[in-house]
């Protein structure tokens, strides 16, 4: 199991034959991807890498090919338009990698989604999702990945291959790994991914990136409190960031005190999650916990997770999580 | 981006947004005129400056006479203003804005921006007009109105309305409100804002709303299609190396350490700055040169970190997934040999390209500190950092 896309997913490229989008369209096909079409306006009717129809419309990709995930590498101007089109063709799951589209574009695409239920956003400005072994959509450097039982979703891209990359290393595989991207008006949230990855039975445990500004790790920690049994492990990008310059009185304003990293980091370990001070602990961190839960189980635990959730387990065990917690929070690997 | 007062008051003045006479002048002979010429028994000479809170730091004066205008900007002109928003250094004022005075009887707040959690434009409205809205929201938040724009219809007059009786207006000053807000939301949408604000919206003694002080900001991501908001940009108000990132859309922001780090990717920028931090270091900036870095991209990025004179070592971390690490290697050898490296520099690339990119700095002549991973980068930099000497600065 895994979540979002597995090896039938049935992939279109908008975009293919732009630099981009040629590259990456080569670096899915070669990750073995099911990619059955392309778009590109004005080349319907050729191909792509030899057996990769383009068409002229996604309404004729979906047509002709029954793609049902469109991955998008239209530049800012125009790539809103293009996450639209695929949507009116029925494509039940977009993945926008540009960045940079302008912000009003995004807030008119949002509202369009919020009519249709069944269209699922990933991005804008993202590296997209990968379940290793079987399915890559996106621009992730698919070879760091492995198959697992690791869950991982981030706003950002490079640090989420920092993250797997220290899993692998480590002999962590991931279930399926997912960027949700860093602009201000995106479609999936780290909501979304936690809920799927909590029902996915594949998944064992979960990395969390976050990094300052906006307030979906806020929102991502109230529902691990109340819904997420599985593990968690957390970093926040921006620690370091001064708060400087500031981006104008308004903005400030409608987020609060949220935003910051400290105010993220301390309302995420409030839910139980283990926070890393440092981005290269995120594999070590996950791997000691794991270990933990192991030798729980052989110890005749009765295999169950370290509960660190409130509400649900004695508050002695929940005593000991948090010790755990701390535990691990003060020790960053450097 | 941001503007001037006294451009977003023209380009809010174009949607029908009520504003005050007013000139610009650059020199104290220009303020007298420009006082001269407005007429009125009292008017303010304005500093324009890219900051806040000018008000409470001797930014802002009112002239009885021209020549009191004049003296005024005698004493502005070619100084430092440092306000709350400033920071230290303050920020040299060049440009004045002289403007009429009016009867003030009661000041609003107005102000619009993008809600992240909603995905919508926000309307903000409060009675407490004229002081910072940053500390009205901390002490008294029940004094901020909202209304929630649907991008479906646009701001609706219902709306308005509605914060106009909850801010107490009655009877022509509800369409006058009306009429300002709508008219500062179409500014919003056409020019693809991110913020604007009028702090204070008065109401004049005659029962007139006039914006009184006006500020905008624009979405960076969409200016190619306003060229003529492009245009209104002021290069005074920038740091140079700032510009010049920006010019090669490289996302840099200074800071005041000395290890320069070049990375890709906003949140792994964030996270080296993190780390640089932890292993006792301090990061000289946070620059991202984003996806798809070129060749000449990573060189003009590196003739910016070089340009900082605090710097003592770099630190390039490329996690490469759309950027592909040869390419990443071709532009630190071309800005090398270009500026040339004084100061140590430790690299650690991964990802796409990674074989690729290793053998282009392996073949150069360039004296490079390899690391394996993130935590070895960044205890490599800060060791090396310790170990230079601070460059003398011309």
């Amino acid at each position: 199991m895994s979540i979002f896309v597995d090896r039938n997913t049935r992939v279109l490229v908008q975009g293919i034959t732009g630099s981009a989008g040629s590259f990456h369209a080569e670096q899915m096909l070669a990750y073995g991807t099911r990619v059955v079409a392309g778009v590109t306006p004005g080349r319907g009717g050729t191909r792509f890498s030899t057996d990769v129809p383009v068409f002229d419309t996604v309404a004729d990709a979906v047509r002709e090919t029954g793609a049902n995930a469109s991955i998008v590498f239209v530049p800012p101007a125009h790539a809103a338009d293009s996450i639209l089109e695929a949507a009116m063709a029925g494509i039940p799951f977009i993945i926008a990698i540009t960045e940079g589209i302008p912000v009003l574009d995004m807030v008119k695409v949002k509202r369009f989604l919020e009519d249709r239920p069944g269209i699922r956003l990933l991005g804008p400005n993202c590296p997209g999702v990968i379940t290793p072994g079987q399915c890559k959509i996106g621009i992730m450097p698919g070879h760091i990945h492995r198959p697992g039982s690791i869950g991982i979703v981030s706003r950002s891209g490079t640090l989420t291959y920092e993250a797997v990359k220290q899993l692998t290393d480590l002999g962590l595989g991931q279930s399926t790994a997912v960027g949700i991207g860093g602009d201000p008006v995106n479609g999936t949230d780290f909501v979304d991914c936690l809920s799927r990855f909590e029902t996915d039975p594949q998944t064992e445990a979960i990395v969390l990136i976050g990094e300052i500004g906006g307030s979906g790790e806020e929102w991502a920690a109230r529902y691990i409190r109340k819904n997420v049994t599985k593990p968690v492990v957390g970093f926040i990008a921006g620690r370091s960031a001064p708060p400087g310059r500031r981006m104008g009185h308004a903005g400030a304003v409608i987020s609060g005190s949220s935003g910051t990293a400290g105010t993220k980091i301390s309302t995420l370990r409030d839910a139980g999650v283990i926070v890393c001070e440092s981005p290269a602990a995120i594999g070590q961190t996950m791997h000691g916990l794991l270990h933990r839960k192991k030798a729980r189980a052989a110890r005749g635990h009765g295999g169950s997770l370290p509960r660190l959730k409130r509400g649900r387990a004695s508050p002695t065990v929940r005593a000991a999580g948090r010790r755990a917690a701390r535990a691990d929070q003060g020790t960053p690997e450097m | 981006m941001r503007i001037h007062e006294y451009q977003a008051k023209e380009v809010l003045h174009g949607f029908g947004v009520p504003v005050l006479r007013g000139q610009l002048a650059t020199t104290p002979a220009q303020a007298e005129e420009a006082a001269a010429a407005l007429g009125t028994s009292i008017c303010a000479v304005k500093a324009q400056i890219h900051a806040g809170g000018r008000g409470k730091s001797g930014g802002i004066k009112l002239a009885r006479s021209p020549e009191e205008a004049r003296d005024h900007a005698e004493a502005m002109l070619g100084t430092a203003l440092r306000t709350a928003q400033t920071g230290p250094a303050g920020q040299v004022v060049r440009k004045l804005y002289v403007e009429e005075g009016c009867r003030i009887e009661r000041e609003l707040y107005l102000g619009m921006t993008l809600d992240r959690d909603s995905g919508r434009i926000t309307l903000m409205a409060s009675t407490e007009g004229g002081v910072e809205i940053e500390e009205v929201a901390r002490v008294t938040p029940e004094k901020i109105l909202r209304a929630a724009v649907d991008p479906l219809t646009g701001l609706q007059a219902n709306q308005a309305r509605g914060l106009a009786f909850a801010l107490g207006l009655r009877g022509v000053q509800v369409q006058r409100f009306v009429q300002l807000a709508t008219a500062l939301y179409h500014a919003y949408v056409a020019t693809d804002a991110a913020l604007a604000e009028v702090n204070p919206v008065v109401v004049t003694v005659d029962g007139e709303l006039v914006a009184l002080d006006a500020k905008l900001e624009f979405d960076d991501n969409a200016l190619h299609r306003h060229p003529e908001i492009a245009a209104l940009r002021d290069p005074d108000e920038e740091l140079e190396r700032e510009a010049e990132a920006r010019e090669h859309e490289l996302s840099y922001v200074a800071l005041d350490g000395d290890i320069a780090c070049m990375v890709n990717g906003a949140g792994l920028a964030m996270g080296t700055m993190d780390i640089i931090q932890l292993a006792g270091g301090r990061p000289a900036n946070f620059l991202d040169v984003g996806g798809g870095a070129s060749e000449a991209k990573v060189a003009a990025a590196f003739k910016i970190l070089l340009a900082d004179p605090a710097v003592r070592a770099v630190l390039v971390n490329i996690f490469g997934g759309i950027s592909k690490c040869d390419l990443v290697a071709k532009g630190i050898v071309a800005a090398a040999q270009q500026v040339g490296i004084s100061v140590p520099l430790v690299v650690r690339l991964e990802g796409t390209n990674v074989e690729l990119g290793k053998q282009v700095l392996a073949a150069s002549e360039l004296d490079i500190i390899p690391a394996d991973d993130l935590a070895d980068a960044a205890r490599k930099v800060v060791a090396a950092a310790r170990e230079t000497a601070p460059r003398a600065t011309a």
